[in-house]
């Protein structure tokens, strides 16, 4: 137990990948072959927003819908036996790409969804929905849930709207100057109040990765529920979400090298079972008369509608991509890119990082200011250079007034970025203060 | 450098951004509006105070600003500035839909903007056409207009129509 937690909150210390299995990785990706701004060698460090997609996710989808579409569990139909395989086969590649059952693992349509459903599944519950099982999931005023000042706003809002409507208090975690959690107040921040202790796994600003484990240590001890955000650990650390004995977690497919329009969203078993639903309609329910319907379970009761199975079964391609490569070697790939990156940005005069400075705990994202010239600016420097990097306060509007700028600017690697784009990045950032007449 | 950024980062875009004009919080104002670009973060605070001509009709009396955002959208709050401060409420509208026209340009400067026809406060102005080749850049430019039009509309509506509101 304790080694797989090491290796799930670290990463990256295994093999990394050689120079013939990364050429291979890039020739999988299309898109990566491409130039842009006149004919310009494409760059592309904004895998922190979405990530591009391999030849294998395509055809997973293109494979779904020239040959096996058709509406998954219902039908008496070989086709729909078919879909319905695909569908399910995705769901199994994707949770055991985390570690955890297929039962376990709900779709939803992105990580934000995810992370909705719960927070409304709170909110039944509090209503009553669910009966007594689900009175674990209510809140009432003098409850109190527990978020970090390091989240994406899709893992902030939905917390802020239930605080809201149950008449909980909202309580958060501050960052450290180095960009990092303060683990040191859990202790004084969650107590018998919390109810609810939501944090993300990596920041999607900063990079820093958090480690979980005591997070849950505290959280049981207070009998609180947690909640991760592992949109930005999944596609570049090997996570096994069972280990680290988070109660749910959330990510999306396209971070992953998946499709958008999909996600998922992990529930322990039991608290899943115990969960009243959201979303409500077909597909989701038992029996149905006129005055009232019973709820299939989990995870069918949280997938109401038809679903985006051709998304799904492009993501578990994606899972199953990832697994092959090995998320070992991934992760100490990205490590690796993780120094170049942070070595890049301290070569520039001017420049300032947000987050860790030192390559441990980190992804390879990494988000910086250059002095006196705003990110957008940046960005457009480094966009002539063909090198795409995201600017603005990256869905983290708290994170950024807590080190007292507006926007950033982010480069963010995946498995496929190599040494040499990092090299023209770190170029087109030498530009950058040159271009708008600062000298150092 | 491309043609491209060389044409969106005009000289005079750099100098405005760098010594902006009407930046600053008067004293006496009707209206402050406050505007974002969400998806940056670029803010605009802004001051109007109206007068009226010798036939009562409304006129930008003053007007100043304050904010943070990239070159593009401070440039553009200080061209803005210039074009409308002390000119009549119409005309500053007038030259807002002109910016609109511009931005939706595609990068090539729409016929108004040659020769005799421009407006002569919109002489710098005419800098940001090089913006409107970088969709993702033209809300930085808008956002001081945006400021602008919504300042004005409030401040006419309360200190010439104030029985009827807006």
């Amino acid at each position: 137990m304790t080694d797989t937690l090491d290796r799930a909150e670290q990463g990256g210390q295994g093999r990394t990948l050689d120079a013939a299995e990364l050429a291979a990785v890039r020739a999988d990706f299309p898109l990566l072959q491409r130039t842009v701004r006149d004919g310009r060698p494409l760059v592309y460090l904004d895998s922190g927003a979405t990530s591009q997609k391999p030849e294998v996710v395509l055809d997973a989808e293109q494979d779904f819908y020239t040959q096996r579409n058709a509406a998954v569990h219902r039908g008496a139909h070989q086709l729909a036996e078919e879909a319905t395989e695909a569908f399910e086969t995705a769901r199994h590649e994707v949770a055991s790409f985390v570690g955890v059952a297929d039962d376990e693992l709900v779709w939803t349509s992105n990580a934000t969804a995810g992370l909705n459903l719960v927070a409304y599944a709170m909110s039944n519950a509090t209503l009553g929905r669910g009966g007594a099982a689900a009175q674990r999931f209510a809140l009432a005023p003098g409850d109190e849930i527990v978020v970090t000042e390091a989240e994406h706003h899709a893992n902030l809002v939905p917390w802020q709207e239930l605080a809201a409507r149950t008449g909980a208090t909202l309580r958060w975690l501050g960052v450290s100057d180095d960009g990092r959690i303060r683990v040191e107040d859990l202790d004084a921040v969650v107590t018998d109040r919390t109810k609810v202790l939501a944090f993300t796994h990596a920041s999607n600003v900063t990079g820093a990765v958090t480690p979980v484990a005591p997070f849950v240590a505290r959280a049981r001890e207070v009998g609180a529920l947690t909640v991760l955000d592992a949109c930005q650990s999944v596609p570049h650390l090997p996570v096994d979400l069972a280990a680290l004995g988070v109660d749910f977690a959330a990510f999306s497919g396209h971070k992953m090298l998946g499709p958008t329009g999909v996600g998922a969203l992990y529930g322990r078993r039991e608290l899943l079972e115990a969960m009243p639903p959201v979303t409500t309609g077909g597909s989701m329910v038992e029996v149905v008369t006129m005055e009232q319907t019973t709820y299939a379970p989990p995870p069918r009761r949280f997938e109401a509608g038809t679903q985006m199975v051709s998304q799904a079964v492009g993501m578990g391609a994606a899972a199953t991509y990832l697994a092959e490569l090995g998320m070992d070697a991934v992760a100490a790939h990205e490590r690796h890119l993780a120094g170049l990156l942070l070595d890049a940005v301290a070569s520039v005069p001017g420049v300032r990082v947000i987050g860790p400075t030192e390559n441990v705990d980190r992804l390879a994202t990494v988000s910086f200011v250059v002095d006196r010239v705003h990110a957008h600016d940046v960005g457009q420097v480094l966009d002539d250079a063909g090198v795409a990097v995201r600017v603005g306060h990256h869905c983290a509007q708290p994170l950024h007034r807590r080190f007292g700028v507006a926007a950033t600017a982010r480069a963010s690697a995946a498995v496929y970025t190599t040494d040499e784009e990092i090299a023209v990045f770190r170029e087109a950032l030498a530009g950058v203060r040159t271009f708008f007449g600062l000298s150092d | 450098m491309s043609t491209g950024m060389e044409q969106l980062y005009q000289q005079l875009i750099l100098d405005h951004a760098k010594h902006p004009a009407h930046r600053g919080a008067q004293e006496a104002y009707d209206v402050e509006v406050h505007h974002v670009n969400p998806t940056c973060g670029d803010e605009v605070t802004l001051r109007v105070r109206l007068d009226a001509d010798a036939s009562g009709a409304p006129v930008i009396g003053e007007l100043t600003w304050t904010g943070q955002g990239c070159s593009i959208s401070q440039a553009s709050a200080s061209v803005m500035s210039q074009a409308v401060a002390g000119g009549s409420v119409e005309h500053a509208l007038a030259l807002s839909d002109d910016f609109r026209e511009l931005m939706d340009s595609r990068g090539v400067l729409p016929e108004k903007f040659e020769g005799d026809g421009l407006a002569e406060e919109m002489e710098d102005a005419v800098a940001f056409v090089g913006v409107a080749r970088y969709p993702a850049r033209i809300k930085c430019a808008l956002l001081g207009w945006a400021a602008m039009k919504d300042a004005v509309a409030q401040a006419a509506a309360t200190t010439t129509n104030p029985e009827e509101g807006r």
